[in-house]
């Protein structure tokens, strides 16, 4: 199992959602989180006081899959997530031990 | 109203209302003779207007306020508004409604200040008369004016100031600054022996409010963080309704100091909503070239300081008149409200100075300029009066004088007695916490 962390722009939510869907993914976890990359933020002013925003709204977003799904699920979401502008976020895997369903106690690929 | 009312309300309360008239109120004077009798038209728009100008201050400027605080101010923001509110009213009916607008009996002194005879609003009556209206609409009319002043300069002071001082302050500052002015103008002082001309409180309500707000944060120091911390406003949206409110509410302000229901009324409600537009405009377009954006906080910002400077014109100019003063205070309070501050480092953390301070000062000049004699019977400089600018320059600068001096007084009192800023600690909490037990989620 793995699990796949994506932060993506706000707006992509729903188009990243519907790809993984369509792979048979269920269940994700979705933070609206706030940072910065190489898009860097942006400057605010207010009656002439300039404040440079740093922390840019982004959507971060959780799934755990089975290990064998992984590469189709990084491909699903890259392409309904690309806009080609900077600042379309990034993908981070990294790996799962161990999963538990609480209501039947189902463990690992089962509980996915 | 039938005719057995009106004769008896006549009967009972027009000699006194008469000799009133002539001695504290010279702008309806000439329309005192014959007695006056109470006029429904008349008092049906002062009863709105009252409810306007009161709208002006909650929820007006308290959500114009609130929404350019930082989140965790804006409940204390709130707070300082009501509390104003709340506060002035009861200290208008104690003794600061009689100190503005009774004559002093010592004669040396009315000039400066008027008398107790209304303590506790004595003598103030069901059927009492002040020109055509009741005497109790009147006075609640003018109490709205004196809630929304001090309110005014909560806005220099924000994010720092001791709740207890703050009350302290605002009731000084109400009988020892508001009431005097408000009598020189009004009240028949020495600024309408002098003539000056100020419709509806361009020296009264907005310069006296500006200098008092610059005064305040001198001496209560810039904010913690101030020109280092973000401090972008909480939600622009409170803001835009809080302008627009106060936008509607002056109405009551500009077009209800004619005190009738009239042609001045009306004419002074046009010339208020072209000036306001334009200084709109002219903030918003001073504010795209110099910064690339128009904000919606720049359009909201000069819609106020239009307000402020049509405010002593309105009864004066004609709308040719209220376009000039619009874009003048657009551009002005534009560059006094960005560059000046910045220039000169002082934290007037929302602009009572840059925008009340400045768009009245540009207004009332500007009365003495574009006045038409017929609109309000006074002649400015277009019409050939050169004597009347002098005359406003005069009114200004009397009341610059009084109120940064008294302003400066009330304020040293208290910061060596009870003590006028909160703890750092508290301020870097934030005040609706600290003070109130309170937060906005």
């Amino acid at each position: 199992m793995k699990l796949i962390t994506a932060i993506i722009k706000p707006f992509k939510l729903e188009e990243v959602r519907t790809a993984l869907t369509d792979l048979g993914l269920q269940g994700m976890t979705v933070t609206e989180v706030k940072g910065y990359g190489r898009q860097k933020g942006h400057t605010e002013i207010y009656r002439g006081a300039e404040y440079a925003v740093s922390f840019l709204p982004k959507i971060k977003m959780e799934i755990v899959v089975p290990s064998a799904q992984v590469d189709r699920a990084l491909e699903a979401i890259q392409r309904s997530a690309k806009t080609g502008q900077i600042g379309d976020g990034k993908i981070f895997v990294s790996p799962i031990e161990h999963t538990v369903r609480i209501r039947t106690g189902e463990a690992d690929d089962n509980a996915l | 109203m039938n005719f057995k009312n009106l004769k008896r309300l006549a009967a009972s309360g027009c000699t006194a209302a008469a000799l009133y008239m002539a001695t504290a109120l010279p702008s309806l004077a000439q329309d005192a003779a014959p007695a006056p009798t109470l006029n429904t038209g008349d008092t049906a728009w002062m009863l709105t207007s009252t409810a306007l100008v009161l709208l002006m201050t909650i929820p007006g400027l308290a959500l114009f306020y609130g929404g350019m605080v930082r989140k965790k101010n804006v409940l204390a923001v709130l707070m300082q508004c009501f509390v104003t509110t709340c506060l002035v009213t009861v200290l208008w009916m104690v003794c600061a409604y009689s100190l503005a607008f009774t004559t002093n009996p010592i004669e040396a002194y009315q000039p400066y200040i008027g008398g107790l005879d209304k303590l506790f609003l004595a003598g103030v009556g069901k059927d009492s008369l002040t020109g055509t209206i009741p005497e109790s609409v009147f006075m609640t009319f003018q109490m709205t004016f004196a809630i929304i002043t001090p309110a005014l300069i909560i806005g220099s002071i924000v994010d720092r100031m001791k709740f207890s001082s703050l009350l302290f302050f605002m009731a000084l500052w109400l009988i020892f600054v508001y009431a005097p002015i408000c009598h020189w103008v009004w009240g028949g002082g020495f600024l309408s022996g002098a003539g000056v001309l100020d419709y509806a409180g361009g020296t009264v309500v907005h310069i006296n409010a500006g200098i008092a707000g610059l005064v305040a944060c001198l001496v209560l120091g810039r904010r913690s963080g101030y020109g280092a911390e973000n401090m972008a406003p909480f939600n622009l949206v409170l803001t835009v309704i809080g302008a627009s409110l106060l936008w509607v509410g002056w109405f009551g302000f500009n077009a209800g100091s004619a005190v009738a229901s009239n042609g001045s009324a009306g004419m002074a409600m046009a010339v208020t909503q072209i000036a306001t537009a334009t200084a709109a405009l002219a903030w918003m377009f001073s504010e795209w070239l110099v910064h690339g954006k128009p904000s919606v906080l720049g359009i909201a910002s000069g819609a106020v300081a239009g307000l402020v400077a049509i405010t002593p014109a309105s009864g004066f100019v004609d709308p040719k008149g209220a376009l000039v003063i619009g874009a003048a205070a657009g551009v002005g309070c534009y560059i006094c409200a960005t560059g000046l501050k910045k220039l000169l480092g002082y934290d007037d953390s929302l602009d009572v100075f840059g925008v009340h301070a400045i768009g009245g000062v540009i207004g009332a000049l500007l009365t003495g300029v574009f006045a038409v004699e017929a609109i309000g019977g006074k002649t400015g400089l277009l019409e050939g009066n050169f004597a009347q600018l002098p005359i406003q320059a005069y009114g200004v600068l009397a009341t610059i004088l009084w109120s940064g001096a008294a302003t400066f007084v009330i304020l040293m009192v208290l910061k060596f007695t009870i003590g006028i800023r909160v703890t750092e600690a508290a301020e870097i909490e934030g005040l609706d916490v600290a003070l109130h037990g309170e937060s906005v989620q």
